[in-house]
């Protein structure tokens, strides 16, 4: 079985981190502190550096300055992308991957893969390509990925954008499954419902700023910029 | 007065007989060009991914390099492998001059470039859809190889048999490394340009139809394979 654990939550800190890419601010020195196993959902309309402040959290890219820095050593931590990449193999290979590649033992791989494709309602398709199934199918194998990983930190980038009610629903489910389970989430959405039905707090950003971070509750009910406000009431923000 | 006639006719007594010599020929060529193919796949594929996933300096003279080499004419293959395997060359010791062998090595420079430069390719533009998946993982470059690898074989069948192409239809290398030695190292494009300047055109005809034949079977069966695993795996 999969041992999942409530781990001794981590902090993360970005200390003034900016993002610039050939001359244009895509983020402005941004100061931000993540602590807790909370439901953070990041929002702001497009291009509103969203993703971009979600992959320097997660060190995909290097902030042009600031630092991003986790208290203690940095946690497990895995990302499910707006659109799953996942390998030309089957389902259940593409998860005996991620287990080859954490050193588990070769005899345990099959069955946790296994467990892990039951508890994301695919055990039916392990023996499908991967790349052959429906949208949500995908999504939900690259969160069981996710789930092998044992991630302290989830972060998801949009990863209902693309998809059907039903659909959503079961990454919504999955989410909060990691969460039951002691995974801290980060999420990007730019869904009012979505992330009023998931969020602990909020980090709204706007032009590459960060305007607010605060409890779901404060961000829905009484937003203390116009442009959340804005946002909120389904308002175009430019 | 020759007709296509006479030389498909001459084509289909050649196999019909089942001449010793011919078969020899035959399974000599096909011996030389795979063995060529197969070694300069083992070191072209992992060499072409890695200056796919490598940055540093002087990488695009490397990859201009390969691309020109992929040109480099057979005959001046030859020409370098004679010059290091003749009797007074650095590697004359060897006594490999006018054996398979030195055909191997004259194949395998002339289709390494070609796989090496069309492997990079298609592993860069995979690894641009891979690569942020991958990095979450945090996967290595090196482990990232075989896992391109693998993601891309369908690709790299093709590119695989653009090598095999080049090297079952050059004659330049051959000849001058191999010397078309009767039963040794005769194969069967030395053979039609022996058999064409002997006059002997509807067997160098004939010789040429079986090799095209060949050909196209190797290029049809990896074809079905890879289509039949593309449509499987979506």
């Amino acid at each position: 079985m999969n041992a999942h654990y409530a781990p001794p939550t981590a902090t993360l800190e970005l200390d003034s981190v900016g993002f610039i890419h050939r001359g244009h601010t895509l983020l402005k020195p941004t100061t931000l502190r993540l602590t807790g196993c909370q439901r953070t959902l990041i929002m702001g309309p497009n291009g509103a550096g969203k993703s971009l402040l979600m992959r320097l959290a997660h060190g995909l890219l290097t902030p042009t300055s600031g630092t991003v820095h986790w208290q203690g050593a940095p946690p497990a931590q895995a990302m499910v992308f707006q659109r799953p990449v996942l390998l030309r193999r089957s389902a259940l290979n593409n998860l005996t991957y991620v287990l080859a590649i954490h050193k588990t033992a070769r005899q345990n791989r099959k069955s946790q893969a296994m467990s892990a494709l039951e508890r994301f309602g695919l055990a039916h398709l392990a023996k499908r390509p991967a790349r052959v199934l429906s949208g949500g199918e995908q999504q939900r194998l690259a969160l069981a990925r996710a789930w092998l990983l044992n991630p302290q930190v989830l972060f998801l980038d949009e990863p209902t954008s693309a998809l059907d009610p039903a659909a959503i629903k079961a990454v919504e489910d999955a989410v909060l499954e990691f969460h039951h389970s002691g995974t801290r989430i980060v999420m990007t959405t730019h869904d009012l419902h979505q992330a009023r039905r998931l969020a602990d707090d909020v980090l709204f950003l706007h032009n590459g700023e960060l305007l607010e971070h605060t409890s779901a509750n404060d961000f829905f009910t009484a937003p203390s910029s116009r442009e959340a406000g804005a946002f909120i009431r389904g308002e175009l923000v430019w | 007065m020759l007709t296509s006639d006479n030389a498909f006719s001459t084509a289909l007594a050649l196999i019909l007989s089942m001449d010793n010599a011919l078969i020899s020929i035959v399974v000599l060529s096909l011996q030389v060009s795979l063995v060529a193919v197969i070694i300069a796949s083992l070191i072209a594929l992992p060499l072409g991914a890695a200056l796919a996933l490598w940055r540093f300096p002087g990488r695009n003279v490397v990859i201009i390099a390969l691309n020109a080499l992929m040109g480099l004419p057979p005959v001046v293959a030859g020409l370098c492998v004679y010059l290091l395997l003749s009797r007074a060359g650095p590697l004359g010791a060897w006594g490999l001059l006018f054996t398979p062998t030195a055909m191997v090595i004259a194949q395998v420079i002339l289709v390494l470039p070609i796989i090496a430069a069309l492997t990079r390719q298609q592993v860069e533009a995979l690894h641009s859809e891979y690569a942020e998946q991958l990095n979450s993982l945090g996967l290595t470059r090196l482990r990232m190889i075989p896992t391109l690898l693998w993601d891309a074989r369908f690709g790299l069948i093709t590119v695989i048999l653009a090598g095999f192409g080049r090297a079952s239809a050059e004659v330049g290398a051959v000849m001058i490394v191999g010397g078309n030695i009767d039963g040794v190292t005769r194969v069967m494009t030395t053979s039609i340009v022996l058999e064409t300047s002997k006059g002997n055109l509807p067997m160098a005809l004939g010789l040429g139809i079986i090799l095209l034949a060949l050909v196209t079977m190797i290029n049809a069966i990896a074809h079905i394979i890879g289509e039949t695993a593309k449509r499987r795996l979506g």
